[in-house]
This record gives structure tokens, C-alpha cells and sequence, in this order.
């Protein structure tokens, strides 16, 4: 990164608070391929003037993925953890680009003593677009074909469609809708802890399935707004030997590049 | 002699309404064996959500054709319940369309032709599900699960139903006929009767004696086939008629994605963070106990919302066929979830009318009816709940009995074990140390 990251602890150290906290969640964290996508929305508010902050090593699993396995112990102690901290820092607004993370943060937290303003990466940069802070121009992705796959706990979860379309829009492309979209959205997989183990016999894995759906409008990128359905998608692809020419790509790097960051 | 008919109708009236109050009164209790819920909460929100759903039924409009001959069917339904009170107190006192008494001439003429209409409408509805049903090939009515008793009671309904509306017309038709020739007194309108099945009749002159055989013969099977009908749902999905309205009441009406914190582990895990608590300090007096398990085994686990939604379940497949497990060929079906679900609670209520009390029968909802495979393969998609036209929650039922495996019996997948232990040992679900979680930023 070409400039640096603040954490909590630091703006606390200067006496001030940021406007948001980035919530960056375990995958944004470490797993290469979303880490990517993590630094494409750092860059956009960067650019824009967001002062936000992180948690870094004083973030934990929000205990998404150890809930829906049915671990409800693991994932309070993981949810404790996370509101002392988040309290002690008396953090108001947390943003995060992992619809799991946003899910559990948003609806989970409360009754555990956790409240908060919680919002997607994806509504968040709508926000700063109604706003006018945000200004995308779609300049290279004029008339490429995109379709967006739903993530479940963005979409059918939690109620949010319109968000990544209206970022979409600005850019300029020729979004495509699949079938099953919005509140039909067929599922990468990935959810309820699928991501950590192998899927149960069957006539094809449903990241197959989903990315065959996608593959057949013949897209140029595939968008997506969570890390999971990054990875099941980007498998897909590579199942199909697409991947060539084929991208799959979180909503906030197509921004990031449109804005050439 | 001539109180004969009305004391023998009043007989069938009580022994029907009786033996259906029974079988209410015994999924009333079975479904008392689960856990209590509290979800008196938000009452407007819930009885406009019954509106909405249950009476309105917003939901089926997802799919048109079945939307539409769905409404034709259930507004039948809601005739048969308005005719019943005229066939109720004809039966009793004697009268002969005693509506028309109440309504007056012009009023009674447009409510019996509206019934006309709308039983054609049933017809057509029935005949097309029907066809549609046994010939198509929809793929969510013609799977494996339905295979059986499922599958034929789907039939027998549509059946009982046709037999129904053409007893219906055939009563008008020779009223009609006799109203004409002045053996009965002129009462209602029958467009549909008049243009087919009067002019049938009219081609074999009849005698007055016959049509008057015909017309009664036509009533009293409407009437015993309704109490029939009534006694049948018992044994039926087609419950969801009456169940609908209170599991549409009870429904979840929180974010999908918003699942519950069980309260007895927040106890716990407060315990172990407080640095000043006791550890061995006995719980409050009058504390609440916590529950004896965590996460379902048996129906008795779940609560009673779920094993209403098991009895409220019409069968129709839309969850299975968005579940994204079901699609690409995965033993999980969220439709046969509730099914299973129902059966082994109607299993455990056989039990306790045979032994007074339930006896341990070595069986159980988990392994017995459901297995592992079928809970692992579920993604917490929501799919099936969203696709539910009656806010059935078949994902609760998943959700529960995992917590069980998990919980109870650490019997999840070893990949999902280690997944946990890195989670509680490394605040992540992979290996990675947490001291690391800035690292991309260094890049
Ligand atoms: S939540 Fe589970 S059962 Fe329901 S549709 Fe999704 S995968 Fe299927
Ligand atoms: S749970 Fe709902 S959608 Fe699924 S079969 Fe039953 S009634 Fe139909």
C-alpha cells in the first residue's frame, strides 16, 4: 500500500476517532485472493478524504462460520471478544466488505450487547455517492458485459439488491441479469460454513452450477460484492476454463479500477 | 317419521364437527410437545403478515399459473365455507334455501350466481392441476419424496374437490329445473347450471319425483362430502388450510439473516469472561434452568413454531426446488425436512394415545428420519424460507439439529472441527496467527 493503514488504537492515541472503522474480516485478512479486494476499497477511501480505521491485530472471526456449523459456544466467545473491543473503542459505524461479517455484526451483535451502525462496502460507497464525495466514471468498462451474482447475506438476508446495481450502473457497462437473481439469487456454496469443508455427494458442486448460469450470458466479468462468493465463483470459472476470459471481480475493484487506483 | 332426515343430518353434523375438533385437539397437543416460543411480539405486524400472506396470498404470485388456479381453488374453499351454513340450517330446521329468506330476491339471485361462477372456476382449477400434476412433469410434484401416500393425497383432494363442485351443479341444475315447474318455490340465479348441465337434464324429461330424488341425493352428498373433506385434512398436507393462517401468524419476522443467540450459552460464556465471577457459585434462586440440551434431536427439542410449520407444510416443493444443495442432486430437501419432521411427531403421537404417555421407542428425529448428510449439505442460504408461499421455516429445523450434532455430540465434519478450533485458537478459520491480521497492508 502506497500509504498507511490506521488502527483504532492508533487514532486513539491521537485523541481522535475515525469517521468509520473498516471492518476487514478474515478473508479480507488473509486470504490472497480477497486481500486484493481489501486494498481496492482502502485506495477508493483514500482517495475520497473517509478517514477510517481498522482493527488489525485486535480484530477476531466475527464467528460466522462457527455459528452456522451450529457452535453457538465459539461463536459468543468470538462475539464477546469483538464487542468489548469495539465498545471500549465506542465505535459507532463499522463498514465491511464481507457480507458474513456485516450479517453477524449487524444482526447478531445486539442482543450480545453489541450495537452498532453496520453497513456493506456496497452501501457505504452508495452513501458517498449520494453524497458527492464518490464520483465514478465508467470510462473503461463501457458496454462490457456484466451480470452480478447475490450474495445470500447480502441480498436475500438482510434485504439489500439495489445497493451493488446502482454502483454497477455507474459504470457505464451492459449489466445483464441471471434467472435467478435478487430474491430467486441462487447460492455460490460458500454459506453455513460450506467454505471449510468439502460439499456432500451430489450431481456437481453448486459453485458449478451457479458459474454455468453466469457463463452463459457470456459476461466479461463476473461481479460479485463478498469474498466467498469470490473464491466459488473465480473456481467456477476455472472449472469451465474460462478464466481467461472471464474475471471475476468484487464490485469495489471494477470501482477501484475505473477510478485507474 | 318426517323429523327423520333433520334428526339423522344433525347426527352426521355432530359426529363430523366432533371428530374434527378430535384431530385439532390432537395436533394441538402434539405440537404442545415442542419448546415454547415466545412470538406474541409486533401483533399489528403479524396480523397484517396473515393478511398478507394467509388471506391475500402474496406469495404465490411468484408463480403465476400456479398462483392463479391456487386462488380459483382456495376461493372455492371459501364458498363451501359460506354455503355450509345454508346447508346447515336447511338441514336442521327443514328449509329449502333458507338464505334467500335473509338476503331477499335480488341479492340471493346475484349470491348464488357468484357461487356458479366461482365453483366453475374450482373445476377448472382442480382439472388443470390435475393434468398438470399427473402429466406434466413438474419436476417439484414429481420427485421421489412424494412417492406414496404424499403423492396420492394430492390426487384425492383434487378429486374430492371435483366431485364436490359437480354435486353443486347438479343440485342447482334440478332445482332449477323443478323451481320452472313450480314444484319449488323460485329462489336464486344459475347461469352456469342453465347454459350446461339444465339443458343435459332437460333432454330426458325427467319426472318431478326423479329430479326431486336428484336434488336431495346431490345435497346430502355435498353435505356429508364436506364433513368428510373436514375429516380427511387430519391425515392430509391439505392441514395447510387452516394451518397456514396461524403459521403465517407465528411467523419469523425478523431479517433472514438474523438467527437466534441461545441465551443459556450467553450465561455461560459471561461467567467465564467476568473475571469476578464465582465459578462455582450455585445459580441464582429462581434463575431460569438452562435448557437440558443443546440444539435439536427429537421433535421434543424443537419448538413449536417447527412442528407447527411440520403439520402447516403443503408439500409444494418451491423450497426444494431453490434449494441450491437440492439442485445439484444433494439428498437435502428442506420440504422433506418438514415432512420427516411431521411424520416422527405424528409417529410420537400415536405413542402417547397408545401409552398414556410418550415411551421411549429407541428412535429418534436425528438418524432415524433425518440424517447427517442431509444437515451438512445445507448452505444457510435461505432460499427455501424465501421461496416458502406460507413462511415455513424448514432452515430452523437445519439449524437446530446441527447445533445437536455439534454442540451435544461433536459429531460435525472433521474439516468443520479444525475450522472451529481456529477459530477459538486463532480468532480466524484458517491458520493463520492473529498478530499477522495487518499484514496485507504491508504489501
Ligand atoms: S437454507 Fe439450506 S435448505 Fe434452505 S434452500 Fe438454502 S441450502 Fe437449501
Ligand atoms: S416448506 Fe413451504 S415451500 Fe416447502 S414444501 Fe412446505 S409449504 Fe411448500
Amino acid at each position: 500500500m502506497d500509504f498507511t493503514i490506521k488502527t483504532m488504537a492508533d487514532y486513539a492515541a491521537e485523541g481522535k476517532s475515525p469517521e468509520v472503522l473498516f471492518w476487514v474480516g478474515c478473508a479480507g485478512s488473509f486470504d490472497d485472493r480477497a486481500k486484493k479486494i481489501t486494498k481496492a476499497f482502502c485506495k477508493i477511501l483514500n482517495k475520497i478524504g473517509v478517514e477510517f480505521a481498522v482493527l488489525g491485530q485486535e480484530e477476531s472471526c466475527t464467528g460466522d462460520p462457527a455459528k452456522r456449523a451450529g457452535n453457538e459456544f465459539v461463536f459468543q466467545m468470538m462475539a464477546m471478544t469483538n464487542i468489548e473491543v469495539l465498545n471500549a473503542y465506542e465505535v459507532k459505524k463499522i463498514v465491511t466488505a464481507c457480507p458474513h461479517c456485516f450479517n453477524t455484526l449487524k444482526n447478531e451483535y445486539p442482543s450480545l450487547g453489541g450495537n452498532y451502525e453496520v453497513i456493506h462496502h456496497t452501501q457505504f460507497l452508495k452513501e458517498l455517492m449520494n453524497e458527492g464525495r464518490l464520483k465514478i466514471e465508467g470510462g473503461s468498462f463501457k458496454g462490457k458485459k456484466i451480470t452480478f451474482h447475490d450474495p445470500c447475506y447480502l441480498g436475500r438476508a438482510n434485504d439489500e439488491y439495489e445497493a451493488p446495481r446502482m454502483l454497477l450502473e455507474k459504470l457505464d457497462a451492459e449489466l445483464v441479469e441471471m434467472k435467478r437473481c435478487k430474491t430467486n439469487g441462487l447460492c455460490c456454496g460458500a454459506g453455513g460454513a460450506q467454505m471449510f469443508k468439502e460439499p456432500e455427494k451430489g450431481k456437481k458442486d453448486i459453485n458449478v452450477e451457479r458459474t454455468e448460469e453466469a457463463l452463459s450470458f457470456e459476461p466479461k466479468i463476473i461481479a460479485t460484492g463478498c469474498p466467498f462468493c469470490n473464491t466459488m465463483l473465480t473456481d467456477g470459472v476455472k472449472h469451465f476454463n474460462k478464466n481467461h476470459e472471464v474475471e471475476v471481480k468484487d464490485i469495489v475493484e471494477l470501482l477501484a479500477e475505473a477510478e485507474d487506483l | 317419521m318426517q323429523y327423520l332426515d333433520n334428526v339423522i343430518f344433525l347426527i352426521l353434523l355432530i359426529a363430523g364437527f366432533g371428530l374434527f375438533g378430535k384431530s385439532l385437539l390432537k395436533i394441538y397437543r402434539n405440537i404442545r410437545l415442542g419448546r415454547e416460543i415466545n412470538r406474541s411480539d409486533r401483533k399489528s405486524e403479524r396480523w397484517e403478515t396473515m393478511a398478507r400472506v394467509a388471506m391475500g396470498q402474496s406469495r404465490m404470485s411468484a408463480r403465476p399459473v400456479a398462483g392463479i388456479l391456487h386462488l380459483f381453488v382456495y376461493v372455492g374453499f371459501v364458498i363451501i365455507n359460506i354455503e355450509l351454513i345454508e346447508i346447515i340450517v336447511d338441514g336442521i330446521f327443514g328449509t329449502h334455501r333458507f338464505l334467500a329468506t335473509i338476503f331477499g330476491h335480488t341479492f340471493y339471485n346475484f349470491f348464488t350466481a357468484t357461487l356458479e361462477v366461482l365453483a366453475l372456476l374450482v373445476i377448472v382449477g382442480v382439472v388443470l392441476f390435475f393434468i398438470r400434476r399427473n402429466f406434466y412433469g413438474v419436476k417439484r410434484l414429481t420427485m421421489k419424496e412424494l412417492f406414496g401416500w404424499p403423492k396420492n393425497d394430492a390426487n384425492w383432494i383434487l378429486i374430492i374437490e371435483f366431485a364436490l363442485m359437480m354435486a353443486f351443479f347438479t343440485m342447482n341444475s334440478s332445482d332449477f329445473i323443478l323451481q320452472q315447474r313450480g314444484v319449488l318455490a323460485a329462489h336464486g340465479s344459475f347461469p352456469i347450471s342453465e347454459m350446461t348441465l339444465v339443458p343435459f337434464l332437460e333432454i330426458f324429461s325427467f319426472d318431478n319425483i326423479f329430479l326431486e330424488i336428484v336434488e336431495r341425493g346431490a345435497w346430502w352428498f355435498h353435505f356429508i362430502g364436506i364433513l368428510f373433506f373436514m375429516n380427511y385434512l387430519y391425515y392430509s398436507k391439505h392441514l395447510h388450510i387452516i394451518l397456514a393462517f396461524p403459521s403465517t401468524w407465528y411467523a419469523n419476522l425478523d431479517l433472514y439473516g438474523k438467527f437466534n443467540n441461545l441465551e443459556s450459552v450467553t450465561k455461560e460464556i459471561k461467567l467465564m469472561m467476568d473475571p469476578n465471577a464465582d465459578p462455582y457459585a450455585a445459580p441464582a434462586e429462581g434463575a431460569e434452568e438452562a435448557p437440558s440440551k443443546f440444539g435439536a434431536e427429537d421433535v421434543f427439542d424443537l419448538n413449536q413454531v417447527q412442528l407447527l410449520n411440520a403439520y402447516s407444510c403443503t408439500e409444494c416443493g418451491r423450497c426444494t426446488s431453490v434449494c441450491p444443495a437440492n439442485v445439484t442432486g444433494k439428498k437435502l430437501s428442506p420440504r422433506a425436512i418438514l415432512m420427516k419432521t411431521r411424520d416422527r411427531l405424528e409417529e410420537v403421537g400415536r405413542n402417547i394415545d397408545k401409552n398414556g404417555k410418550f415411551e421411549d421407542d429407541g428412535k429418534k428425529l436425528l438418524n432415524d428420519y433425518i440424517s447427517k448428510e442431509e444437515l451438512w449439505a445445507c448452505t444457510t442460504c435461505n432460499a427455501c424460507t424465501q421461496a416458502c408461499p406460507i413462511l415455513l421455516d424448514p432452515l430452523s429445523i437445519i439449524f437446530e439439529m446441527r447445533r445437536f450434532l455439534v454442540m451435544e455430540q461433536s459429531a460435525a465434519p472433521q474439516e468443520l472441527n479444525l475450522m472451529m478450533t481456529n477459530v477459538e485458537n486463532n480468532a480466524a478459520p484458517w491458520q493463520y496467527n492473529q498478530a499477522d491480521r495487518l499484514n496485507w497492508a504491508k504489501d
